[in-house]
């Protein structure tokens, strides 16, 4: 087993470590007590050619891996959670695209999202959250045109991406089976967006309804086929597993970074409070989580890069990393003490951002729930 | 426009808390400190690739120095400079800013073409500011120094030049040298693609055969300044803490500088 990086991660990792230390983690308290879109931060990873990582060399991308992509992510969102899942949320739709699309698509939006549009991918609607299939918004093919009728809510991304990927029912009423796939661009006549959602953590992640009334979509922009949408999410989110976990390593990270640090300048009786073994303790506790859990989420980068089944070992890896990174942050609150609680420190922010992880991505009792089945078939 | 940017690496001294020096031999212990390119010369790189991609050209970057100074000209390519060269031999050891500009120079005669060179205002850790100056002198071109604007029209730079309080307008006709400040630009972060593409590049090693050298101009032999010591300055002080209310406190702050008449 090797565990070293290779000379060009190296490279990479520490360009992008400096720019992380020098623009996005000074300005990540900010962009969270604002709630603007950190336009800049976004900016700086498109001049770095990051938003293209994954995208392959002839569509302008770097062609990287998903473990690079990992190593990258985790220090953007060490840096700043929200700019980290920004980031993150756009794999959802480069992903598929990438897997799926056929050589005109790929050709005609790949070279876009390496360059600087952002992305997004869209399920979830009201009714239809956990249970994904239960999808009610509707294309209808007429002429050369889907027409989509419907709306999607809690939408990563919604209203600054460019590209959007949408599941759609060709076929009502017929379940996950009955779902398609097309690929909607913003400013299409019919597809405005709605309400922006008002978030307990993450305010700047751009998070919104979309609405789709008679949205006129050409034929051509339907991905894979008919019927094949559900499919198409579901591999999507085996891969974005990845993503969302090392998200929420990163928060895990910065948590305990900031609690080690604290503990160290912190002096009660007269010593650091890194001198008890109370606080001791719990910083064990939280860096042998974090080298826990990085390993599984490297480990299911590293079978993909490998095209070796990683499913089971992503959603062990996002399970894993939204809990600890819910434990470590409410941990490193308590190392905080009072200040903790207060928002002039960063902690109360990483458990806030921590919360999320649990919930998106297949919450944490679908991804047990992902996690038996792969075990109980044997896989 | 050719432009040559000169650049040093030293080391990362940010972190001032990091930097020690050996209490026996009085050299700086370099455990643990990373050498990055020296700040102001990022700087000169910066305005160099705008200044290319402005006027058309190329961005030759030069440097002096041991052989790990290749990674100071990686990250200069990696920005987006076109070639590099290091000019690397133990002959240039012990080089002051005399023998360093009369090698640069001597290099930049060897590249012959050039319409700008760029330095930066001084390096953060010698801190003499004479390199630049110095290479300007021994190329007999003219030089502005401390620039923290530069245009160029109809083979006229023109700059404005940081004083204390004000700023000066200079005019020279190009070939010329500038030395640039912080506040010129922003650099710019290597993107991806630089850094895999820098990774490739050919960095050109020139030694004191490659360049046509006077012996007794280069190395220890070519520097007049002599280090006799290098030393770490005592405290000799303990700081003083004023107590009481604050209107307390500013009075006896005010009546101790008056004492020392600095107020």
């Amino acid at each position: 087993m090797d565990f070293s990086l290779t000379e060009e991660q190296q490279m990479m990792l520490e360009e992008i470590k400096k720019v992380c230390e020098e623009k996005i983690a000074p300005r990540a308290e900010e962009v969270d007590e604002k709630g603007e879109f950190p336009k800049e931060n976004i900016e700086l990873l498109a001049n770095m050619d990051l938003l293209g990582l994954v995208i392959p060399e002839e569509y302008g991308g770097l062609g990287m891996g998903f473990l690079t992509w990992s190593f990258v992510g985790e220090e953007i969102s060490k840096a700043c959670g929200t700019t980290g899942l920004i980031f993150g949320a756009n794999l959802l739709c480069i992903y598929p695209l990438m897997v799926f699309g056929t050589e005109e698509q790929k050709k005609k939006y790949l070279p876009r999202l390496a360059k600087n549009k952002l992305a997004a991918f869209a399920l979830t609607e009201p009714e239809a959250g956990s249970d994904a299939g239960n999808v009610k918004a509707t294309a209808k093919l007429e002429g050369d045109h889907y027409i989509i009728n419907g709306r999607k809510i809690f939408n990563t991304n919604g209203g600054e991406a460019s590209i959007y990927i949408i599941i759609a029912a060709t076929h009502p009423g017929q379940g996950p089976r009955g779902l398609s796939a097309f690929i909607v661009e913003e400013g299409t006549p019919g597809f405005t967006i709605g309400q922006k959602f008002n978030k307990m953590g993450f305010s700047a992640l751009p998070n919104v309804e979309l609405v789709f009334d008679n949205c006129k979509v050409p034929k051509e922009n339907l991905l894979l086929k008919e019927r094949r949408g559900f499919r198409v999410a579901m591999e999507t989110f085996d891969t974005g597993r990845i993503g969302v976990g090392i998200g929420a390593l990163g928060i895990a990270e910065a948590a305990y970074e900031a609690a080690l640090k604290y503990a160290k300048e912190r002096v009660q009786f007269g010593k650091p409070i890194a001198s008890f073994q109370a606080i001791q303790h719990i910083l064990a506790d939280m860096a042998t989580e974090i080298e826990a859990v990085k390993l599984i989420l490297y480990k299911s980068a590293w079978l993909k890069d490998n095209n070796q089944p990683f499913e089971k070992y992503a959603s062990m890896g996002k399970l894993k990393a939204s809990e600890v990174a819910m434990h470590v942050s409410t941990k490193a609150v308590q190392v905080f003490g009072g200040y903790g609680y207060m928002k002039e420190y960063p902690v109360q922010r990483y458990m806030r951002e921590a919360k999320l992880f649990e919930i998106i991505e297949g919450t944490s009792e679908i991804q047990r729930s992902v996690i038996a089945n792969f075990l109980l078939k044997g896989r | 426009m050719e432009i040559i940017v000169c650049i040093k690496q030293v080391p990362d001294t940010e972190d001032v808390s990091k930097v020690k020096i050996d209490p026996q031999t009085n050299i700086m212990i370099r455990e643990g400190i990373k050498n990055i390119i020296n700040p102001f010369d990022e700087n000169a790189i910066e305005e160099a690739i705008k200044l290319r991609d402005k006027y058309g050209g190329k961005v030759t970057v030069i440097s002096m120095g041991p052989s790990h100074a290749e990674a100071a000209l990686r990250s200069a390519l990696a920005m987006g400079a076109d070639e590099a060269i290091l000019i690397c031999d133990r002959a240039f050891i012990g080089s002051d800013t005399l023998a360093t500009s009369y090698t640069l120079t001597q290099a930049i005669n060897k590249i012959g073409k050039f319409d700008v060179i760029l330095f930066g205002k001084q390096a953060i850790d010698g801190d003499t500011a004479q390199v630049g100056p110095g290479v300007a002198e021994q190329l007999g071109i003219a030089q502005i120094t401390y620039v923290r604007k530069i245009e160029i029209k109809n083979n006229i730079l023109r700059a404005e030049r940081a004083l204390e309080n004000s700023f000066e307008v200079v005019e020279v006709k190009l070939p010329c040298a500038v030395t640039v400040t912080k506040e010129i630009n922003e650099p710019r972060y290597a993107s991806m693609k630089g850094l895999l593409m820098a990774r490739k590049k050919q960095i050109h090693v020139w030694s004191a055969e490659d360049l046509d050298v006077d012996k007794d101009k280069i190395g220890l032999d070519g520097s007049p300044t002599q280090v006799v010591k290098i030393f770490t300055p005592q405290t000799k002080h303990e700081g003083e803490i004023l107590d009481g209310t604050a209107s307390e406190v500013a009075d006896k702050l005010v009546s101790k500088l008056t004492e020392h008449k600095l107020f």
